[in-house]
């Protein structure tokens, strides 16, 4: 995450230190704002990496499990709404899209479309987790969530043929795709909250063609997240649908 | 060095220490060097706090019989030794004292590149050590360090999940200290302060800053997915239900190797400094030094599976791992035999600090050499969880971690502190830590070789002579690190104020007043050398007044 330029250091009797009165957004231990939002933006970019690895490890585990139970993966596959994830997928890329007018918007120093598009981000990040909600809901009502009361009954692939299924193998999968879509979800949840925040700040004027880093910065994060459901719905929703 | 100091009646300067004494001034500091400050404070109290485990474990294996304390209580002992050592001493210690404190110094910037973060840093690191305190003083965990499962996630009744809590917010603190440096190292440095006239302390800490934020991660997510599993009955790791517990060791060494490298890697920065001040050259291969840092690094995410040789990997993939276990002695023989080469024809002095380093690379060299054992699967099927593996890795890790530590300790302390140690007692104990350490450990390897297992609380008679030897060699041990903290204390007060630069060393760090200002430097230094370059700075030079 990036330093927040909001509130500059408590004063020091150093004197020896030029403080750059003339931009305020600009820390007291950076040369330059170019040298500060270089910074800031790697620092940004490091931070995707470890939510890689972060999301790396599950990723693993799905890979194991798939490769060692294909077929109850492929059964409880089935079980989910391509319908309601392809949604989704539309609804985050389009979120993307907003994101990146926003950053173009806060370069321009539009005031108003910058909110306006923030405010949009939020609004479809909010609708991805109401749908998300929506199936998480169907998933209790047809015992798929993983524990002591889970059931799953052998399923029919699309040409109508029986798949005989481990319970706890497609337990595995259900677990997975909890784990998965929750850890998802969880980043969605904090991406809305950064965005409702930057919405607030940016009405009040804090960022101008000179100093939006937190904008860019919170727009790759933004990004990552998206990227991630990308390769979810894929791998949790289209297992071997083409046959 | 009776010319290092200079006299008492000089007005004390604005420095670090003395710009504001309140509590606040503290604890809300953004200044990288009261961070620091702080992290030694609380590093310093969870080695204590794990060294008393140690000595519960040493006094229990004293005598064959478990007639200290039960089955039970021991295995919760040596678990939390480990998770203290490991997790709240080892990991940070380096990084978050001597690097925090001076890498921003090092490469002439004003501080870190996210000084509010670097606090946070140290909040989750309290946060977390308050939490694993907590598990400690509640009843505990008896997994091990190593939370193996399905033991953790189904059949142990302790507090895992708290335990497991604790090590995820940590580990956070790490990744965030992690990230600070990389992106520190690249942005702030001071004009014409170029890579390859970085010091060595600078580069061998972005190597394990790539490590943490690479690595730390994967630890977590496993973390989470014990925790999920455990609350909600899932099958992840569980036989029974299709999961599969090697998955869990693959995943958690993934991190828990390269950790490893989190803890020696710094201490390896600091070695390097020292030999180059202490042996008046510039370091041998200054290229080879740094390069092998970074590839110690990259290799040491390739060899995790050489934990796991008995727990079913296939054949081909532990020779592969094998092969890559090995490879790893590469780069760190490069820097033992430059570090050496260094030595020869240098005009040495034994200074404290000193002894340290060559503690360091004589007992670094031993735990590396028992690893390079390991690597070999013959071997390590046969002492896999014995007292041998027990002793190689407290080779590395209090060997070699732990004396470059203290030597840096040593080497830094005028410059944290302002103010000089009793270098007699200081020797003394350096004596005290070599000669205990080695009578501590190397009996273990003997026990392991002759097949005595580890997370045993007791153990057959004809193991006890060299287990009495052992915990013999522990009383000298903490002694031997006793003694350091009680003089630092008292140097504080009593200790003759160090000047500017006392040992006469070459870095950024020795060109600005001890302890140094808020913001490091009166003006951004501007670099035109190269690093340790020793043979410009004579000896005995007279300190040039720096900009006071």
């Amino acid at each position: 995450m990036p330093d927040s330029p909001a509130t500059t250091q408590v004063a020091t009797p150093v004197t020896a230190m030029e403080h750059e009165a003339h931009n305020p957004a600009l820390l007291h231990h950076f040369v330059d704002a170019q040298q500060q939002k270089n910074a800031a933006s790697l620092g940004m970019w490091l931070f995707l990496v470890t939510e890689i690895m972060f999301f790396g490890g599950m990723f693993c585990a799905y890979l194991v499990y798939r490769l060692k139970y294909f077929n109850a993966f492929a059964a409880g596959s089935q079980q989910l709404s391509i319908a309601l994830g392809a949604t989704n997928t539309a609804v985050l890329i389009i979120s993307s899209v907003t994101v990146v007018l926003a950053v173009k918007a806060a370069e321009a120093g539009k005031r108003k479309v910058l909110v306006g598009y923030l405010a949009v981000t939020v609004l479809l990040g909010l609708t991805f987790l109401g749908i998300k909600g929506f199936e998480y809901r169907e998933k209790f009502e047809r015992h798929h969530v993983p524990g002591p009361t889970f059931q799953f009954t052998d399923t029919f692939d699309d040409n109508g043929r029986q798949i005989p299924v481990d319970s706890n193998e497609a337990q595995l999968f259900f677990s997975l795709y909890f784990a998965m879509t929750g850890m998802h979800a969880l980043h969605m949840i904090i991406g809305c909250g950064l965005f409702s925040v930057l919405a607030v700040l940016a009405w009040r004027g804090h960022y101008s063609p000179g100093y939006f880093t937190p904008v860019e910065n919170a727009g790759l994060y933004w990004h990552l997240v998206d990227i991630i459901w990308i390769y979810l719905f894929p791998l949790l929703y289209l297992i071997s649908r083409h046959s | 060095m009776a010319s290092a100091v200079i006299p008492a009646n000089q007005a004390p300067k604005l420095n670090y220490l003395n710009n504001g004494h309140s509590l606040r001034s503290w604890l809300l500091t953004t200044d990288h060097k009261r961070i620091a400050v702080l992290y030694l404070i609380s590093v310093t109290t969870f080695f204590f706090l794990g060294g008393f485990f140690a000595m519960l474990i040493r006094l229990e294996l004293l005598t064959p019989q478990g007639d200290l304390m039960q089955a039970d209580t021991y295995n919760k002992v040596f678990t939390m030794h480990g998770m203290i050592m490991v997790f709240f001493f080892l990991i940070p210690v380096v990084p978050a004292v001597l690097g925090n404190f001076l890498i921003p110094i090092m490469i002439g910037a004003k501080d870190l590149a996210f000084p509010r973060i670097n606090l946070l840093s140290w909040y989750l690191y309290i946060i977390g050590g308050i939490l694993i305190t907590h598990v400690m003083l509640t009843g505990g965990v008896d997994t091990g360090w190593t939370f193996y499962a399905p033991f953790s996630t189904e059949y142990t009744n302790t507090k895992i999940v708290e335990a497991g809590l604790a090590v995820f917010i940590a580990g956070f603190s790490s990744i965030f200290t992690g990230l600070n440096f990389i992106v520190t190292i690249h942005r702030m440095r001071a004009p014409g302060l170029t890579w390859d006239r970085l010091p060595l302390f600078i580069w061998s800490n972005y190597a394990t800053s790539l490590v943490m934020v690479l690595g730390t991660p994967v630890v977590a997510i496993t973390i989470v997915l014990v925790a999920v599993e455990r609350l909600f009955h899932l099958g992840i790791f569980d036989p029974r239900l299709g999961g599969d517990p090697v998955l869990f060791q693959h995943l958690f060494w993934f991190y828990s190797h390269p950790a490893v490298y989190i803890m020696i890697l710094p201490s390896m920065g600091v070695v390097s400094e020292l030999i180059a001040c202490f042996a008046r050259k510039r370091i041998f291969g200054y290229k080879f030094v740094a390069l092998s840092s970074v590839a110690i690094a990259v290799f040491g995410f390739l060899v995790w599976a050489h934990h796991m040789f008995v727990a079913g990997i296939s054949l081909y993939a532990a020779m592969i791992f094998s092969f890559l276990s090995f490879s790893v002695g590469v780069p760190s023989a490069v820097k033992v035999f430059n570090w050496t080469a260094t030595l020869y024809k240098g005009s040495i002095t034994y200074a404290t600090p000193m002894l340290y380093a060559f503690g360091f690379i004589g007992l670094f060299t031993m735990g590396g050499l028992t690893g390079l054992m390991l690597a070999t699967i013959g071997i390590d099927v046969h002492v896999t969880d014995t007292y041998f593996v027990v002793a190689h890795f407290h080779y590395v890790m209090v060997g070699g971690v732990l004396m470059g530590y203290l030597g840096g300790m040593h080497f830094w302390w005028p410059k944290i502190s302002g103010r000089m140690y009793p270098e007699g007692w200081a020797k003394l104990s350096a004596l005290f830590v070599f000669v205990g350490f080695n009578l501590t450990f190397f009996p273990q390897f003997i026990l392991g070789y002759v097949g005595m297992p580890r997370r045993y609380w007791q153990y057959p008679p004809e193991f006890q002579v060299l287990n009495v030897l052992s915990t013999a060699g522990a009383s000298i041990l903490a002694v031997g690190y006793l003694l350091p903290m009680i003089y630092f204390l008292w140097s504080l007060r009593y200790g003759p104020i160090a000047s500017d630069n006392p040992w006469h060393a070459a870095g950024l760090e020795w060109k600005t007043t001890s302890p140094p200002p808020t913001f490091n430097f009166e003006e951004t230094p501007v670099v035109t050398w190269e690093a340790y370059n020793y043979d410009e700075i004579p000896d005995k030079e007279l300190e040039a007044p720096v900009a006071r």
